[in-house]
Order: structure tokens, then sequence, then C-alpha cells
């Protein structure tokens, strides 16, 4: 068989990037239970305080950056093939792939060795070895060669097509490409012109304020680079997996490239709490953001609308009796409907964290872990598990295996998301701080009254690491000893109102790209501006770990 | 682009959900000031220690009657340690770091604020009477878990002001009412 018959012409950029995601979440979901088990003050093998803040970094860098990163990249590299055969240029996706895997290797080195424990925020004046801020960056900037390359598949899927849009899919990953190649200017500034020379002490001191505005910039549409290709599965795959069709096709597209526009200029409602910014521009940034929850919100309306399309063609009856229909049965589906489910939630915990003044119960405390593990840790990686039942056995050619595994395997991850993240909500109302080794403070008597929310959350820890050891099992199985086949193509649901034929405005990415860096020039100009005009003081590097 | 009237419907509710609960927060900000700590100053962290704002920390009571507490977060304490505040007064509270970022969270309350070096932070803050656990909710080392203290505030009338007339007193005399 030729490669040009085959779905997938270079499955084998796909999978290696899905490797590397499915080890980093091994890994990772270990760390992340021995995490949660000394938050309730209870022992574990080679338990210790620099141990846990070790344990904490790594979580974060190879959950929150590699093991999303990578996978996205992975499906990036499967529309894009399905959209146009083989890759514009196979050489910029392994490029893009080295340069990430070189970057990982020199920051997970120094993380391991307990010369970088300074969490995956890395806030300066905390101060990492050099291979630290060097890998990150090198991860972020190999990304930027996929992003690169879903641009030019974009462009050439649109010279083919004529005056026939590109797949709503590949609309999609695109419009994430196009996000992540803008908002990554802010960490990339952060590193290039303050933390690396900073680290080799080329400079002595650092302005810590500029840096976490920096930071923002980037960490808060990083939150979209990972939940939209989450929302590109549960539009253009799940209707068709779960049996019926997509909703409305247009109104996908509009809701993809408004996360382009405006993505970016609501950072500062992370840095609530900081001094030094003007309330004007945490309000202005406060208004943004509610801006930028409408198109979640339609595609809330527009999935539930398909699924029940779904249902009913599966012959539901009643209000919510085409619910019962959906195949539960499939790990994908299954894995994508409870991560809606848990996205519910907290979503509207996001909409309380972005709200201004009441930020201020909330800020640092368990609630905000409680918050993310239900949107990027469960929204987005459980459908990015889901996204792997899925797709890896038509890249690779290889039968599922182990799948009663994979049926068990997103209900255990309900129920430890619900038992991790719901305690952990109550307890952050409850005054406790995140990111703690322990949480007894001295014996205090209030800290007495949160050792039975930790420990629900510890036992959360414990059911989610189960999880995600089944997960890890069933891809290893898969990919390793799975039964040998062809590879199968990707289909795309239909759109219930027919094809889209026409390109419209919201097709336009490059026109919107416009719009958001000239809304973004406005929403960080003024505070930037404000923050030149301070008499600012540096500060130099602190190692406490 | 054809949009189905469910759709429609959905948009526009959405769009008055967010809009409502955008005015909310603009109304409470602008009309009852309830903002997020955004206090605007900036201080040489290396002379925090001799600095008039911060030396000596502790509490201090303006010619005004206004209780002020100025606070300096360093790995892995806050300074001064216990303080003594009155109920029912309005507190503002000053802080700043002359290490890392920390954060000052006064547990069970909605006060708080991070602590980064080179800023001053400000908040002001009325306490019923009590016992209160202050803790570093910023990262800032191996240490950031003992980084704690306690806020004790009493009845105002058995409250005694530390200082008077803007005169500084060392924090170690302040008297404690347990």
């Amino acid at each position: 068989m030729s490669t040009e018959t085959r779905p997938f012409p270079q499955s084998r950029i796909i999978l290696a990037n899905l490797w590397v995601a499915i080890l980093a979440f091994g890994v990772a979901a270990a760390m992340a239970m021995m995490q949660a088990i000394s938050r309730a003050n209870l022992e574990v093998p080679y338990r210790s305080a620099r141990m846990y803040y070790m344990s904490v970094t790594a979580h974060g860098v190879l959950m929150a950056l590699i093991f999303t990163t990578f996978f996205i990249m992975g499906l990036g590299y499967a529309v894009a093939q399905k959209e146009i055969g083989a890759l514009r240029s196979p050489r910029l996706a392994w490029i893009s792939w080295t340069t990430s895997m070189v970057g990982l290797v020199m920051a997970a080195i120094p993380i391991f060795m307990m010369k970088a424990s300074v969490l995956y925020t890395f806030y300066p004046p905390l101060q990492a070895h050099p291979a630290f801020y060097i890998g990150i960056t090198l991860v972020v900037v190999g990304s930027w060669g996929w992003a690169t390359e879903m641009v030019l598949a974009w462009r050439e899927s649109r010279r083919r097509n004529g005056d026939h849009p590109v797949s709503l899919a590949m609309h999609a990953t695109t419009a994430n490409a196009i996000l992540w190649l803008f908002c990554t200017l802010g960490v990339a500034a952060e590193m290039l012109f303050m933390l690396i020379p900073w680290s080799l002490g080329w400079v002595a001191t650092i302005d810590p304020l500029l840096a976490r505005m920096l930071f923002w910039f980037t960490g808060h549409p990083l939150v979209y680079f990972w939940i939209l290709p989450a929302y590109t599965l549960w539009y253009t795959v799940l209707p068709k997996e779960a049996g019926g069709k997509l909703f409305s096709d247009p109104l996908g597209r509009m809701v993809f490239t408004m996360f382009v526009v405006i993505s970016t200029p609501v950072g500062l409602h992370h840095q609530f709490q900081d001094p030094g910014i003007s309330a004007k521009y945490k309000l202005l940034h406060t208004l943004l953001t509610m801006v930028i929850s409408f198109p979640s919100l339609m595609t809330a309306f527009t999935i539930c609308a398909s699924l029940e399309v779904a249902g009913r063609l599966r012959g539901g009856q009643g209000l919510f009796g085409w619910i019962r229909k959906l195949p539960w049965g499939d790990p994908a589906v299954a894995s994508w409907l409870i991560a809606m489910l848990l996205f519910l939630v907290g979503g509207f915990g996001g909409a309380i964290n972005a709200a201004y003044a009441l930020n201020s119960v909330v800020h640092n405390t368990a609630w905000i872990q409680a918050h993310f593990h239900l949107t990027v840790g469960s929204a987005a990686a459980l459908s990015f598990m889901g996204g792997m039942y899925w797709l890896v056995p038509k890249v690779s050619g290889r039968k599922l295996e182990a799948v009663p595994l994979a049926r068990v395997q997103p209900w255990l991850w309900f129920l430890g998301m619900v038992l991790f993240s719901f305690s952990n909500h109550i307890a952050g109302l409850m005054g406790v701080p995140r990111r703690v080794y322990t949480t007894d403070f001295g014996g205090s008597a209030v800290a007495k009254s949160w050792q039975v929310l930790t420990t629900i959350s510890a036992l959360g820890g414990v059911v989610l690491f189960a999880s995600a050891g089944l997960f890890v099992l069933v891809m290893l199985a898969t990919l390793l000893g799975g039964q040998r086949g062809a590879q199968q193509p990707i289909e795309w649901a239909e759109s219930l109102g027919g094809e889209t034929t026409k390109v419209t405005t919201w097709d336009k990415l490059g026109l919107w790209f416009v719009v958001a860096a000239v809304i973004v020039v406005v929403a960080y100009g003024l505070p930037l501006y404000e923050h030149f005009q301070l008499v600012r003081y540096g500060s130099p590097g602190f190692k406490p770990f | 682009m054809k949009v189905d009237l469910y759709e429609k419907i959905w948009m526009i509710a959405v769009s008055v959900m967010l809009t409502l609960f955008f005015s909310v927060i603009a109304y409470e900000a602008v009309a009852m000031g309830r903002m997020p700590p955004s206090h605007v100053e900036t201080i040489d962290p290396r002379t925090v220690m001799s600095d008039p704002r911060f030396a000596p920390q502790g509490v201090r009571v303006g010619p005004d009657g206004a209780v002020n507490v100025h606070v300096v977060g360093l790995m892995f304490t806050w300074l001064p340690g216990e303080i003594t505040l009155p109920a029912g007064r309005p507190v503002t509270f000053h802080i700043t770091s002359i290490d890392v970022v920390h954060g000052y969270e006064i547990v069970r309350t909605n006060a708080q604020t991070m602590a980064i070096p080179g800023y001053v932070s400000q908040f002001t803050t009325t306490f019923d009477a009590g016992e209160y656990l202050v803790v570093c909710n910023e990262y800032c080392g191996i240490g950031h878990h003992t980084m704690f203290t306690k806020l004790h505030v009493v009845p105002a009338d058995q409250w005694q002001a530390p200082m008077t007339g803007g005169t500084p007193v060392a924090p170690t005399e302040a008297p404690h009412v347990h």
C-alpha cells in the first residue's frame, strides 16, 4: 500500500507526540497522589517538604504544559492530515517535536535534581536553575513549529477549496494555533528578556510584578489552548460517535473565532490580589472575561442540542429520556460526556474567580486547585483521554485493547474528581491555602477543622491515580500489543443544517487576528504604561528549596 | 449566518446573564468600593527594614485614631508576630516583602493580598472579636507551610493602642490581651 492512500500518511509524527503525552501523564499522576495525601497530613514513603514542592513543580509542568501540549500537537497533525493529506512540511513537524523534547529533558533534569522547585508558575524572585527556564522556552518554541504547520495546512485547504470553507475541525485547530502563537509572546518575553538573563547572572535584579504580568498574558489564554482541542472533539467528533449530528456548524465557527479575538486581554483576573496594578484595569479585564465566557456558554447549548439529537435518533423519549440512550458504554463518548458534566461546575466556579471582589475569598486557596482540576484536569484532560481512545486505534491501526478497563476509567475519574474537587472547593472557602506541604499550621484550631476535607481530598487523589493508571495501561496495551490492522480514517460529524458551503466573515482568521491584536494593545497597553511610570526596584534571586 | 430560533433565545439569555453579572460587579466597585486590593506604591526591598513605612513593624494609631498595621513578609515568617487589634474599627494593613512573593491571607475572612517585593500592598478591613489564623498563600520556598501567625481581635473598649501620636513603639512592647 502506498503511503498516499493511507488516511494518515505521516502517522509517526502523531504517535510520537501522543507517546510523550501518555508517559508525562503517567508520571505526573503518580506525583499528584502523593501530594493529595501529604496535604491531609498523612505519611507516605519519602515524604518531605523538599520532595513535596519538587513534586508540585513536576506535576504542574508535566500535566499542564507537557501532557496537554503534546496531545494537542498530536491531534492537530491528525486533523491536518485528514484535511490535506501529507503535511506541508513534515520536516518542520519533526524539528518542532525534537525542539520540544530537548526542552522537556532540559527542564526535567533540574526539576528532579531539586534545583527548580519554583512550581509551574515560576514567579520570580524565586530563582530556578537556568536550564529550567531554557527548557520551558524550548518546549514553547517547539510548539510554535506545530502552530505554523497548522496555519500552513489551513492555507493549503483554503487554496484547494476556493469558496468552500475548511472543515470545522481545521478551523478550530487553526484558531487555537493562532491564539497560541499570539499569547505565548508574553511568556517568551518574560523568559528571554527577564528570567534567562537573570538566572544566568547577566542581570542582577528583576521586576517581579512585570514578570507576573507577562506570565499571565500567556497564562490565561493557555487555558483556552487546553480547552479548544476538547471543544474541537466535542463539536466535530462526539455528535457522530454518539449517533447524531452537530446542531450548528456556522455557530461553531463563530465560537472558535471568538476565542482568537478575546482570549488574551483577560490575564489581570489572575492578579486581582496584586499590588501595583490599578483597580480600573482589573475591572476592564473583568469585563473582557465576562465576554469570553460567551462562546463557552454557546458551546454548552450547541453540544447539548447535538447530544439530544443523537439520543432521540437512538430512540430516546421524553424530556430527559434521550440522555440514557446515549452510548455511555463507548469509552471515548463516556469520557467526553463526563468531562462536560464536570466542566459545568468548573465553568461556573471560574465565573466566581473572575468576579473581581469575590476573588478575595478564593484567591490562592484550595478552591483554585479544585476549580482547575474540573477545567483543565477534567474538561481538557479527560477529553484528551477520550480523544486518545478514539484516535490512537485509527492512527496506529491497532485495536483498542483492555476495553473493559477503558470503560471503567472515565467513571473512576468522575468519582475521584467529585471527592477531590468538591472537598477542595469547600476547603478553599474555609481558608485552606493551596500548594502547602501540610495543612496543620502548628495545630491551630481552625486548621483542625479542615482535616475531614483534606482527607476526602486525599481519597479522591487515590481514586484519580487508579483511573490514571487504567488509562496508561490501556494505552500501553493498545500501542504495544494491540491487534494489528489498517489505519482507519477520521470521519467528522455532519451538521444538522447540511454542509457549510460558503466562506463567511467568521472564517477569515487573519482578519480576526488583527482585531485581537488591537484589543490586546489597549487592554495591556494601559496597565503596562502605568507600570512603566512607577519608580521600580529590582529583586535579586532566591533559591529556598 | 442562519441562526436557529432556540439558539437565538439562548444567545440573548446568556448575554443578559453576563451583562447582569458585570453590572453587579461594576456597581459594587463604583458605588460601594468593593474592589480587590489594588494599591499602587513602590519601595526598595533592600531598605524595607529601615524605611519609616515599615520600621518598626506592627500596629500604629494615627493622630486621627486610624488603626494601621505594618507587616513585612520574609522567608518564612510575618513580622511582627502575633498582634492584637480592636473589633469593629476599620484597620488598614500595609504589607510588603523583602525577599520572594508571599500571600497575606487572614483565614476565614475576605482579607488577603499578595506581598510582592518592591511594592506595598494595602487593604482596609473590620474584624469581629476572636482569634484569626494568618497564613502565607503564595508558595515561597521549602518552609512555605510554616509561615503563619495569629491576630487577636478584642472588643474595642478592651483594646489599648500600642502607639500614640504616631510615635513608633517597638512591637514587642505592644500589650497583648488574651
